[in-house]
């Protein structure tokens, strides 16, 4: 499972710019945002956590197809699913490199994108805890539609339909976590909630995801 | 009297159809033409609310048919990853439609009563934020099925898709209470007391309440009606499928 990590990072940060790529949308969806709404720093403060929550999170979308449809193509998934390890642990095991490659970056560099936005003083720790908390919960969930959709041809589209209302509570507690946290407020129980939609979805998505990946591979 | 998993047969159940359909539209189509011509003509304007308090004859039912008919999609999915019988597969696939129609019925006439009551046509209250979220687990679902083309693997993973977006639905719809408290009031129909009771000021008044009831047998004869249609037509076109297959076979 390690060595299966090792090979998805790798592939990862050498081959097809999807590492970068994600890090670049997060940053020109911060700059646009501006752009709509005015420059006025005084506007941009309260919405700063929010704004920059649904960058993350529709960075993170874009690099879900890419998650299981190249190895779909060149024939990997099907060795991986004879292999000796189980093909939840496949699962888990690739939603866990696009975290690496995808959600732990989107986490560090949300703190600069925050100072573009304005953000107040106390929300940056919030803002960063908050997507640590979260993004493993937005891979996990990613490699469920993924999943879904790993036989399809265009299957890109409709992944976004699928898997977005599943974000849902995810963004609306993270969203939370950083909006109270940025104006000085008690975070707990939103965290405690977030974490709890985390650990519940590592635990249990695996199972789901790949049972949807059984029937397209059957 | 067989047991229930007789009707799992498709010929069988395509025969029951025939007979059963007929009473029910019938009934659907009695039971919303009284209640509502009853709901709208024949009972009293509310004292604060005027005419527009009479929306709920479409609006209840409306809202209790596409929560449920999420339910029977699950319940259906679960059947189909169980037991295998196409038609629970293909009975879901038939009610998701009607369902999201059902949640559009009750988000429009939802709009056009808060616009003269809440004074807005929309508001992110939890219970509108929640019917908005149905929507489009529904859409997802639907897009899902059309999208594949082995109906068994389309089968497999919509109800894969069904069971998980269940409990994300349920998920999501705590995290929009804790999100945001609302203007819509709570449930004041489906209660024991509210059928019951004398008139207080929670609940619906029995005035209003007997039309209700018989829209709510409408909108459910109604949906019960197009499923059943609707999956026979399915069967129908599958048979037809398999047909042209064997003739180009041959």
């Amino acid at each position: 499972m390690i060595a299966l990590l090792l090979r998805d990072l790798k592939l990862a940060v050498r081959a097809g710019g999807g590492f970068g790529l994600a890090l670049a949308f997060f940053l020109i969806v911060t700059v646009l945002v501006p752009f709509a709404v005015g420059p006025d720093t005084q506007r941009l403060q309260p919405i700063a956590a929010g704004v920059l929550w649904i960058g993350a999170l529709l960075a993170c979308l874009l690099s879900l197809d890419r998650m299981l449809a190249l190895d779909h193509e060149d024939g990997t998934l099907d060795l991986l699913a004879t292999a000796p390890i189980p093909l939840e642990g496949v699962v888990l095991v690739k939603a866990c490199a696009h975290w690496l490659t995808t959600g732990l970056p989107l986490t560090l560099i949300a703190a600069p994108l925050g100072v573009l936005l304005n953000l107040a003083e106390p929300g940056y720790l919030w803002l960063v805890v908050s997507l640590a908390c979260g993004t493993p919960a937005l891979s996990m969930i990613g490699a469920f539609g993924a999943a879904l959709t790993v036989g399809l041809k265009r299957g890109g589209l409709l992944l976004s339909l699928l898997v977005l209302p599943l974000y849902v509570p995810t963004l609306i507690f993270g969203a939370e976590v950083a909006r109270r946290g940025a104006e000085g407020l008690e975070t707990q129980v939103p965290l405690m909630l977030l974490a709890a939609i985390t650990l519940g979805v590592l635990a249990a998505m695996p199972f789901a995801a790949a049972a949807a990946l059984r029937i397209n591979l059957r | 009297m067989g047991s229930v998993w007789e009707y799992a047969n498709p010929v069988k159940f395509s025969r029951t159809v025939s007979k059963v359909l007929p009473f029910v539209s019938v009934g659907a189509l009695a039971c919303l033409a009284v209640g509502l011509v009853w709901g709208f003509f024949f009972t009293p304007e509310d004292y604060r609310q005027g005419s527009t308090v009479k929306i709920i004859y479409l609006h209840v039912p409306a809202a209790m048919v596409a929560i449920n008919a999420w339910l029977m999609m699950l319940v259906a999915s679960l059947i189909w990853l169980v037991r295998r019988h196409h038609v629970s597969a293909l009975a879901a696939r038939a009610a998701a439609p009607v369902g999201l129609v059902m949640t559009l019925i009750a988000l429009a006439t939802g709009a056009i009563w808060g616009q003269p009551m809440w004074g807005t046509w929309w508001a992110w209250d939890p219970r509108l934020t929640s019917f908005l979220i149905l929507t489009l687990f529904y859409l997802g679902y639907i897009a899902l099925w059309e999208a594949l083309e082995d109906p068994d693997t389309a089968a497999d993973l919509t109800s894969v898709l069904c069971l998980v977006g269940s409990v994300f639905a349920i998920l999501s719809r705590y995290a929009v209470n804790f999100w945001n408290q609302g203007l819509h009031q709570g449930a004041s129909v489906m209660r024991v007391e509210a059928v019951t009771g004398a008139d207080t000021e929670e609940k619906v008044s029995n005035i209003f309440f007997a039309p209700l009831m018989v829209c709510m047998a409408g909108f459910v004869l109604l949906f019960l009606a197009l499923v059943l249609l609707r999956t026979r037509t399915e069967i129908h076109r599958r048979r037809l499928k398999a047909i042209e297959a064997r003739e180009r076979m041959a």
